[in-house]
């Protein structure tokens, strides 16, 4: 598992990487309401705006973390976008996207660098 | 603004406690919740929540008698003042010279209890509470004193089971109904209650010393159905009772008419005037509002929030979000906002811009949740 400093994970097998938000970041936005979800299919370079995370505060962007195109996304929050707030990183992921550069998770922080940054 | 010089309540170490998340606002460090909106949220419509308020503006106005206090607010305040009773409370409003609207506030006329004949309590937002202060003071005869009450916090206790609970420790509550008020002491700490609040449902708003009140926030919270909720849950629950937050739903640019709330001006003093404004309002009332303040419910699950543009059917923009959020009771999205009068009508459909992407929705009549208010035996 990788993450970026705004807090998303890349979780790889091959070359498709399941992306969504770290338990940190979901307890900072509190109780999530709506997940705006990327068209599968669609290409996107590192660091587009690829999603949105309502929570009943505010909306967060989310930028993609890695260049590539969207293979799947996780319908189950259009019915119960709660489950990014009550298990972020198995049942609350966001998108999956195939890879279209590697090298990019090179530039991601692992686990222990991860939590160093959220303090 | 720097953390330092934010303002700490009187409850600032019990939030801490509590494990609030603190915010700025208003110049103050405030909870914005503790567990989780969501959850504040429908704890205060099921059971009872409390909220710290004291940020608002607490203020007393003096004068030799009820009658020429009353009659001087009313130079500055459209609501019938003068006919207000011991004890009672109204909603109403400060205007300037174009009939916008400088604040939104609470008048009480204390009970002997209370006050001494001749004061008059108002409570205004936090935010403006500086900038209301001055213009009062510059609007108000000589004769009358303006003061903020000194050291005093102000607590709200909210949901269908305030009653219940504050009836254990005060016999007072049950001879309260809804914008009432009088003087009481809960275990031996002096207090002014009142039946009024900001979540649609029944509820007390208690003001007292601010070194009493952290014991007091603690026996309440120390009954089974009291939770803390914070600034977050007081937002949405204010959103779906329909009420106007000051500075997001009305301003300075924005009458009471288009506003929707004409009740803040009395009904007599719209045709008398004598208020600072009254000329525009009462233009305003014979012409009709060019916008009308409305409630949305949109479809799907989307937040169609502050600023968002509402559209005609060719994408002109016709009018704007001013507070929208995700209804915890409803489970849809619900938003207020400005609409052409001829457009502002309830049942007619209409769509807002969020993103690029185009919303539906249906005006509808506000409260968008039932109000829970107590109005008497």
């Amino acid at each position: 598992m990788k993450y970026t400093s705004e807090h998303e994970y890349v979780k790889t097998e091959g070359d498709i990487g399941t992306i969504g938000i770290s338990d940190y970041a979901q307890n900072q936005l509190g109780d999530i309401v709506f997940v705006e979800l990327p068209e599968v299919g669609k290409s996107f370079n590192k660091g587009d705006e690829i999603a949105v995370i309502e929570s009943v505060k505010a909306a967060s962007e989310l930028y993609a973390p890695i260049s590539g195109t969207i293979t799947q996304i996780n319908e189950e929050l259009d019915i119960e976008p709660a489950l990014v707030n009550s298990s972020p990183q198995d049942k609350g992921w966001i998108f999956k996207i195939k890879l279209s550069n590697a090298s990019e998770l090179d530039e991601l922080m692992d686990e222990e660098a991860y939590a160093s940054h959220i303090g | 603004m720097n953390n330092n010089q934010l303002i700490k309540t009187s409850l600032y170490d019990l939030h801490i406690e509590h494990n609030a998340r603190m915010v700025s606002f208003a110049g103050y460090e405030l909870p914005i919740q503790y567990k989780g909106i969501v959850a504040e949220h429908n704890h205060t419509r099921e059971q009872v929540s409390l909220f710290d308020v004291s940020h608002m503006g607490q203020l007393i106005i003096k004068g030799k008698d009820f009658a020429s206090t009353a009659k001087a607010l009313e130079k500055i305040i459209p609501a019938n003042i003068i006919d207000l009773q011991q004890g009672e409370m109204r909603y109403s409003v400060l205007l300037n010279e174009n009939g916008g609207v400088i604040d939104d506030l609470i008048i009480t006329r204390p009970t002997d209890k209370q006050a001494t004949d001749g004061t008059i309590f108002i409570v205004v937002n936090g935010a403006t509470k500086a900038n209301d202060f001055k213009f009062m003071q510059a609007n108000l005869t000589k004769e009358i004193k303006i003061s903020f009450e000194e050291g005093k916090s102000l607590l709200a206790l909210q949901g269908p089971k305030a009653a219940s609970v504050l009836s254990r420790f005060s016999d007072i509550v049950e001879k309260l109904s809804f914008m009432q008020s009088d003087a009481t002491s809960i275990k031996g700490i002096g207090c002014n209650i009142s039946r009024s609040g900001y979540t649609g449902e029944d509820g007390f708003e208690i003001s007292l010393n601010n070194k009493d009140a952290p014991k007091l926030a603690s026996i309440l919270l120390d009954e089974p159905e009291v939770e803390f909720a914070g600034l977050g849950a007081r937002d949405s629950l204010r959103l779906e009772a329909g009420l106007c937050l000051y500075g997001h739903d009305m301003n300075e640019e924005i009458d009471p008419i288009s506003a929707s709330i004409i009740f803040a001006i009395g009904k007599h003093r719209r045709l008398e005037g004598g208020f600072i404004g009254d000329k525009k309002i009462q233009q305003i009332i014979t012409n009709g509002a060019k916008q009308k303040r409305m409630g949305i419910i949109f479809d799907g699950r989307m937040p169609v929030r502050e600023g968002a543009k509402l559209v005609d059917e060719q994408g002109n923009k016709i009018g704007y979000i001013t507070s929208g959020t995700f209804s915890p009771i409803l489970q849809k999205p619900i938003a207020m906002g400005y609409l052409p009068t001829e457009q502002a009508k309830i049942g007619t459909k209409t769509t807002a811009i969020v993103r690029n992407k185009q919303v539906n929705g249906e005006i509808v009549k506000m409260p968008f949740v039932a109000n829970n208010y107590y109005r008497g035996n």
